[in-house]
């Protein structure tokens, strides 16, 4: 058996100065830091996932916890701050008081665990039925191929909320059904992704190397082809999570999604709309919250998008 | 070009068949019996035999399927559980809102978008360029009923008494009444048939049957009534659509073919406008598509948010009232809607891209 020499590549001595490649994380992760926008969703994103982890300590009451008889509050009273000049014999509610006499304070930091919780599992049943999917088609081709993307195609066909809502008026409303009826919705997405990639480098020599070395189908498509999925996957999924948790709002606004007394913010949001006049706090602070959180999904997802394109990293232009 | 469009035409057959198959699935598995849940509780077995019958229930699957798209091709949508009325008279009331209501948004969307787009990317990293973008990101992650709730906040009260004020309900102030377009010149239209439906429909749509009719007051009123509702739709569609005019523009602004005009002494706005724009406009028409189905989900919430009687809102209110009929119904109508005008949107791709057509 030959045995290979290795030289060392900073040590050969033909005068060019050689790079060792760089991993594509690492080159990723560099010029991600790069990237403003990325920057400013990622230091968003760390707020909230500490909320949601720390969400008992950041909270000063139960987020279903009734103040009545606990302490001298009014139904729906505004925000007491005493820094702002709140008189220091109340007691402090950052966000106010809504209609069940609950501190909506605690309810929006409790919800971001319910927020990222949505986001995450809808996003990531989408990506395995999607990968599998997009994998089998892409890869095997023929007509299980064609049969499962003309199946999604009729999936995207329909507007994108209203085929989920359709999917939870017979599944039967809640926060569960809602998730999975985005998932499912979402699903073709991913498949197309994967699909994608794997077309582009299906015949490359690298895969026919492998399959000459006798690599089966699960290794070649596993260990070869997917990887090269990543990528995209990662920038598709980052922004799919900010649309997930959208939708899942909204479909609990039309009562189709979470219900109570879960402190999910388009539910809240949905429960007090009628006080949009008289308790404005109400609807202002769980809106304001999916839209940070969506905003820190989108940030990240569109810094990770230039990151990862090649082409635009070529041309110096930026998105 | 004929071509092109008719092998499109076609290809769009299949996927409105599935988008058909699909609802027809789902309303079959909603659980519950179908006879019970429209004769109530306590009929009888022998009722409901005669029901199904009558219903077409009893006939194999393929059957039913065959029976319910000849049903839809004749216009037949059944009735709904609630109000036992045909669909399609429900249809006929609540769809002119909502496609009137979309219209607005899109061309506010449209008419605000790329404009920005335009601006940001030939001033780009100036103060204009980085205040779109700002508006963009922020724009894109607001869900649609918290804006229509906080603009309906913002223009109905606080702004009550100034000239900004906006009226956060309804079509038309109390007190109006609007008679239809036909009625006021003294058109005679058929009670029944089609040639009598597309006078209805546009009829409903109050601008422009106020237009039509020359009723400058009430154009007024249900333009005013109608601006909340639409800013509120039009917002993440303008964002995205600002996005992309901005990114489309960039990427062709690097192109050699620019610096050749600018090097031959075109003025720059010749040179955004003719030169650039028309290169960039693909992917703008691309998005644009594509908003019109994010424009129709989000007519389903502005309506709910605004108290307009729409398809949305009917689609809400069915909904919790578990009117199936209703449900399967608008879905048909909207998604059906929204292939269409894909296929629209694809048709003019090849319009505006010669390479697309010869393929």
């Amino acid at each position: 058996m030959a045995t290979v020499t290795e030289i060392p590549l900073d040590a050969r001595d033909d005068g060019v100065r050689y790079q060792r490649p760089q991993s594509i994380w690492r080159l990723m992760m560099r010029r991600l830091l790069r990237e403003r926008s990325a920057i400013v969703g990622m230091v968003i994103l760390g707020i909230l996932v500490f909320v949601a982890i720390a969400a008992p300590l950041v909270a000063p009451y139960e987020p279903n916890q009734d103040l009545i008889g606990v302490e001298d509050v009014d139904r729906r009273d505004g925000p007491c701050i005493h820094l702002l000049g709140c008189s220091e014999d109340r007691p402090q509610h950052l966000m106010g008081i809504d209609g069940n006499f609950r501190d909506v304070f605690s309810r929006v930091v409790y919800g971001t665990r319910v927020s990222l919780r949505i986001g995450f599992i809808t996003v990531g049943f989408a990506i395995i039925v999607g990968t599998v999917l997009g994998a089998i088609s892409g890869y095997f081709g023929g007509w299980i191929g064609d049969v499962i993307m003309r199946v999604l195609d009729v999936i995207l066909a329909f507007p994108f909320l209203l085929l989920a809502i359709a999917i939870v008026s017979v599944l039967g409303p809640g926060l569960t059904n809602a998730m999975l009826a985005i998932a499912i919705v979402t699903t073709p997405q991913y498949a197309r992704v994967v699909r994608a990639s794997v077309l582009s480098v299906r015949e490359m020599d690298f895969v026919e190397a492998s399959r000459a070395l006798g690599a089966g189908h699960a290794s070649i498509l596993f260990g070869r082809i997917l990887p090269n999925a990543l990528p995209p996957l990662i920038v598709q999924s980052t922004l799919g999570i900010a649309t997930a948790i959208l939708d899942t709002a909204a479909l609990s606004f039309i009562g189709l999604g979470a219900q109570p007394p879960t402190p999910e913010w388009g539910y809240m949001l949905a429960e007090e709309r009628n006080q949009v006049f008289s308790a404005p706090h109400l609807v202002f602070f769980p809106g304001l919250a999916i839209m940070i959180t969506v905003l820190a999904f989108n940030l990240l997802g569109d810094g990770l998008r230039d990151a990862l394109d090649p082409r635009l990293a070529e041309s110096g232009v930026k998105h | 070009m004929i071509q092109y469009s008719v092998r499109r035409i076609i290809a769009a057959i299949p996927v409105i068949f599935g988008v058909l198959l699909v609802t027809f699935v789902l309303a079959r598995v909603i659980p519950g019996d179908p006879c019970r849940s429209i004769l109530g509780e306590r009929a009888t077995v022998a009722a409901c035999e005669r029901f199904n019958e009558l219903k077409g229930l009893n006939e194999p699957i393929p059957t039913q399927f065959a029976i319910y798209v000849t049903d839809l091709a004749k216009g037949d949508f059944g009735d709904s559980l609630r109000f036992r009325r045909p669909i399609t008279v429900i249809l006929l009331e609540r769809l002119p809102l909502t496609v009137e209501l979309s219209l607005i948004a899109v061309t506010i969307a449209i008419a605000l978008g790329v404009p920005l787009g335009i601006l940001s990317a030939s001033r780009r990293n100036s103060a204009i360029d980085v205040a779109t973008m700002v508006f963009a990101n922020i724009g894109v992650s607001m869900p649609v009923f918290w804006l229509g709730l906080m603009l309906a906040y913002l223009f109905a009260l606080v702004l009550r008494d100034t000239p900004f004020a906006l009226p956060p309900t309804g079509r038309l102030s109390p007190g109006i009444i609007p008679v239809s377009f036909y009625e006021v010149h003294g058109w005679q239209v058929p009670e029944t048939g089609l040639i009598s439906v597309i006078p209805r429909f546009i009829a409903n749509m109050f601008i422009i049957n106020a237009l039509l009719s020359l009723n400058l007051e009430t154009f007024w009123d249900a333009f005013k009534h109608m601006l909340l509702p639409a800013m509120a739709l039009s917002t993440i569609p303008m964002a995205i659509i600002a996005r992309m005019t901005r990114s489309s523009m960039l990427e062709v602004l690097g192109l050699d073919y620019v610096r050749t005009a600018r090097a031959k002494g075109v003025r720059w706005r010749g040179v955004i406008l003719k030169h650039a724009f028309r290169n960039a406009l693909l992917p703008i028409v691309t998005i644009v598509g594509l908003q019109l189905g994010l424009v129709l989900s989000g007519a389903i919430l502005t309506e709910t948010v605004f108290n307009l009687a729409g398809v949305g809102r009917a689609l809400f209110e069915a909904i919790t009232a578990r009117d199936f009929p209703i449900i399967q119904g608008f879905v048909i109508v909207i998604s059906v809607g929204f292939v269409l005008l894909n296929l629209i949107v694809d048709i003019s791709y090849a319009y505006l891209d010669p390479r697309i057509r010869l393929d």
